[in-house]
């Protein structure tokens, strides 16, 4: 599906970024990208998903069709809810539309602007758009960092049943290690200044899990060490 | 079910929304905004009646009227005001139009910014009014010299306005448009031109008003109809009341035309997240 050979990309002399990671990823693999701050998650993301290409190094898509989601929602202020989602969409296609307004708890809001929605009403918003195209891949730039404990819990749900329903490949830069463990194949741990690929954590609990499962509070207790937090703090 | 009185809810939501905009509130506004011209319109004339302000220097509102109304009788009046609005309109179009073009390319693609940027700037710099003599001696006196000069002066702020709203477009909403394989062309018409329609309608408003400004000049510099022909009248017979009453026609249409443009955008930038959509 992807792979990715000792791709590269630094600022600032070689202080942030990412270097030297290599990987690949099998279709319908949702893939967790864990570190501190300025290991280069989201950058790594951004060379992926062809937004920056000051890059060295290679990586090939085996398909094109790519979705992002990022940390804001990114709505066009002047569309309604409707036509932001309709946004990526080439020709007319209002059904599919409101289909997805309706998976993503939106039905009767589509002709409300940006402005007067909330944040994760947003959020939904912007990832219905990511969705509307059916892409094979969707890159996920800490997608639910900056909305409230309860609707991160419901859109990391809707996450992983689409990821049932179209088996979806994911990428998902997070720095919340239980939403990584709540949905996650695979987690690569990212450390260092510039960051590197450190570890490779395989979850293969059958999802959907349990938060509270203690197999996998373990397996956070394993990560936090990882990270290796005490040198940062 | 649910979503059926979602929408109710939603509906009601609109319906209030809307109901700020309707009658009590715009009447108290015209009220509180008419009480000082209204005083100082009565005072005017009350003194020009006693004597206290000389008639041939400074006419009462009622002669001013009245002026105007018998030339709107014997139909002059028209031609005049359909003259000034056709220049100014025709200058507008030209200079706005070419504003936007020029604006989009200078703002979008670095090469046209250090290409035509430069030059425009320094043009800039000349009062444009200099420019009078120069197209009255290449144009003569007809209609197309007063239009360019209309539209020199919308140019500016138009194009100036254009720039800095594409300057200012988030870089956020144009990754959005890479991500989905936007052509050049359709991240400038989906996203920047959408994105950067507040600024652009800042400085065609701004324009709009050098416009009047410039029309005025333009036909005080030579014409055989107009109003600002009417002012040079005005002078020319010693008639103040002619000068005042096509001071406050320009008065009237130069506000009734960006009436327009601010309802325009008023409808146009509902969206923004504004502090004037709050209120």
């Amino acid at each position: 599906m992807l792979s990715v050979e000792q791709v590269s990309r630094t600022f600032n002399n070689k202080q942030v970024g990412f270097t030297d990671v290599s990987f690949t990823v099998k279709e319908g693999e949702v893939i967790g990208i864990l570190g501190t701050s300025g290991c280069g998650k989201s950058t790594l993301l951004r060379v992926l998903a062809g937004l920056d290409k000051d890059y060295t190094g290679k990586f090939t898509w085996e398909k094109e069709q790519v979705g992002m989601m990022f940390q804001e929602p990114r709505l066009m202020p002047w569309l309604t809810v409707e036509q932001n989602v309709g946004f990526g969409m080439k020709g007319d296609s209002n059904s599919t539309i409101q289909e997805l307004l309706k998976l993503v708890g939106l039905a009767g809001f589509e002709k409300l602007y940006p402005k007067d929605l909330s944040g994760g009403m947003a959020q939904r918003t912007a990832l219905a758009r990511a969705l509307v195209t059916e892409p094979k891949v969707i890159l996920l730039d800490e997608p639910f960092s900056a909305v409230d404990a309860f609707t991160k819990m419901q859109l990391q749900k809707l996450l992983l049943s689409i990821w049932k329903q179209q088996n979806t490949t994911m990428l998902l830069v997070t720095h919340d290690i239980d939403e990584a463990l709540f949905l996650c194949d695979k987690i690569f741990i990212l450390r260092g200044q510039p960051g590197e690929l450190y570890e490779t954590i395989i979850i293969s609990e059958p999802k959907p899990r349990d938060r509270g499962d203690f197999k996998l509070t373990t397996r956070k207790a394993e990560i936090l060490s990882l990270l290796d937090l005490k040198q940062t703090v | 079910m649910l979503e059926h009185s979602e929408h109710a809810v939603l509906t009601k939501a609109n319906k209030t929304k809307q109901s700020r905009y309707t009658k009590p509130k715009t009447n108290r506004k015209v009220l509180l905004g008419s009480i000082l011209p209204l005083t100082l319109l009565i005072i005017w004339e009350a003194s020009g009646r006693m004597g206290i302000i000389e008639s041939h220097l400074l006419p009462i509102p009622s002669v001013i009227v009245e002026g105007l109304y018998q030339m709107a009788l014997e139909g002059t009046l028209w031609g005049h005001i359909g003259t000034t609005l056709i220049r100014v309109f025709a200058g507008f179009l030209i200079g706005t139009f070419t504003a936007v073009i020029i604006g989009s390319l200078v703002g979008y693609m670095k090469i046209f910014e250090e290409l035509i940027d430069p030059i425009i700037q320094a043009f800039r710099s000349i009062p444009s009014l200099a420019w009078v003599p120069l197209f009255i001696l290449w144009m003569g006196i007809g209609e197309s010299s007063k239009v360019i000069l209309i539209a020199v002066g919308v140019f500016f702020p138009v194009y100036l306005n254009m720039v800095a709203g594409i300057r200012g477009v988030d870089r956020k909403l144009i990754e959005v448009g890479k991500i989905y394989g936007y052509t050049s062309f359709e991240i400038v018409s989906k996203i920047i031109l959408p994105a950067s329609l507040p600024s652009l309608l800042t400085g065609i408003r701004s324009g709009l008003g050098l416009g009047w400004m410039f029309v005025v000049a333009a036909e005080i510099m030579g014409a055989s109809k107009g109003l600002g022909y009417l002012l040079i009248v005005g002078q020319n017979t010693y008639s103040p009341d002619v000068i005042i009453g096509s001071i406050i026609l320009f008065a009237i249409l130069g506000k009734f035309t960006d009436w327009l443009l601010k309802f325009i955008e008023e409808r146009s930038l509902r969206w923004q997240d504004s502090y004037a959509n709050q209120r």
